[in-house]
């Protein structure tokens, strides 16, 4: 690597993407799979909030909510229409799932927020799981709830008899590559928008135009809270949908 | 100046893919300029369709997100 040659690039304070590291939080070794590190803690953090949140903000059970206990009634309620809404009524069922997926998106998302904090969604290893765990799920249910019917999935009844079987071969690409497009929008999306700030934090070293990049890692940051929100609402909103596809296959 | 002509390519391509997440930015634009355009024409209706919404942003972003996914793989698996 010539780094003379670049100039001022090389004089970054750190580079964007080494918040994305994964260290152990107990000594320097190897990562194993049953290492604990910093993933780990904010997986659990993320855990944490969401029991703290839904746990201790129902235990008061008044008629006129806390604080707590508004916030915690908003977002079951929140998660509750929007499954309701876009997966019909007998979705209702596998809304305990839907409301982990969100809750637990949604904390992790906004924990990484934190200076100094660390993201797991911003891992496609993470994201990948989730997705795939939604799309194996959604797939066994379809069969399990409708057989040989949930193919008709495929066999768009509304196209031209001619169009079918092109139509067939698109619609069972876009099934397959549903874990795709669902894992690497949230962890495409967040990643970049963390390094984007710690891009502009590096510029701040330099004294001239430092004014300019911290304003920016400001609107950034309140950018990036939306996104953390938007992200987990669409991973979830997403998972609906394919839950209304499995129940629902016939278009 | 030193450095293998390939991967020079690798990073030419990877900066070409940032095309593609442009692509995505218009589709998403659209999908949202059009709500709005909807939405103003008849506002009592925007509330029950903002689930549309974001699942038309989603879709529309999907395509951009494997040109996304392209560049991760030219620059860490190729």
């Amino acid at each position: 690597m010539a780094t003379e040659a670049h100039g001022t690039e090389s004089s970054l304070a750190f580079h964007p993407m080494d918040q994305f590291r994964i260290t152990p939080l107990f000594g320097d070794g190897a990562v194993h799979w049953y290492t604990v590190t910093n993933a780990t803690l904010w997986m659990g953090l993320a855990v944490l909030g969401v029991v703290l949140l839904l746990v201790v903000g129902s235990r008061g059970r008044s008629i006129v909510p806390s604080k707590g206990q508004s916030l915690a009634e908003l977002t079951y309620g929140f998660v509750y229409k929007m499954l309701e809404d876009v997966g019909g009524k007998d979705s209702v069922r596998y809304f305990p799932y839907v409301m982990t997926l969100f809750c637990f998106i949604a904390f992790s998302n906004i924990l990484g927020l934190l200076p100094l904090s660390f993201t797991p969604t911003t891992h496609i290893a993470v994201t990948g799981v989730l997705a795939l765990l939604v799309f194996v799920f959604v797939t066994v249910l379809g069969f399990v709830k409708n057989g040989a019917k949930f193919l008709e999935l495929f066999w768009v009844k509304s196209a031209p008899l001619a169009l079918r079987p092109v139509l067939a071969v698109i619609e069972l690409i876009s099934y397959f590559v549903r874990p795709v497009s669902h894992s690497i929008r949230l962890a495409g999306n967040m990643m970049a928008g963390h390094a984007v700030i710690k891009v502009f934090a590096t510029f701040a070293a330099i004294k001239l135009i430092a004014p300019v990049s911290i304003a920016a890692i400001t609107a950034m940051y309140g950018l990036e809270l939306l996104v953390a929100f938007i992200q987990a609402y669409v991973f979830t909103i997403l998972t609906c949908v394919y839950l209304k596809d499995a129940l629902h296959p016939s278009h | 100046m030193e450095g293998n002509i390939a991967e020079l390519g690798k990073y030419i391509g990877v900066g070409l893919t940032a095309i593609g997440m442009g692509g995505a930015a218009i589709g998403v634009g659209n999908v949202a300029g059009n709500y709005l355009a909807g939405a103003l024409r008849n506002p009592s209706a925007a509330a029950s369709q903002t689930a549309t919404l974001f699942i038309g942003m989603a879709f529309a972003e999907a395509l951009g997100i494997f040109s996304f996914l392209v560049a991760l793989l030219l620059m860490f698996a190729v």
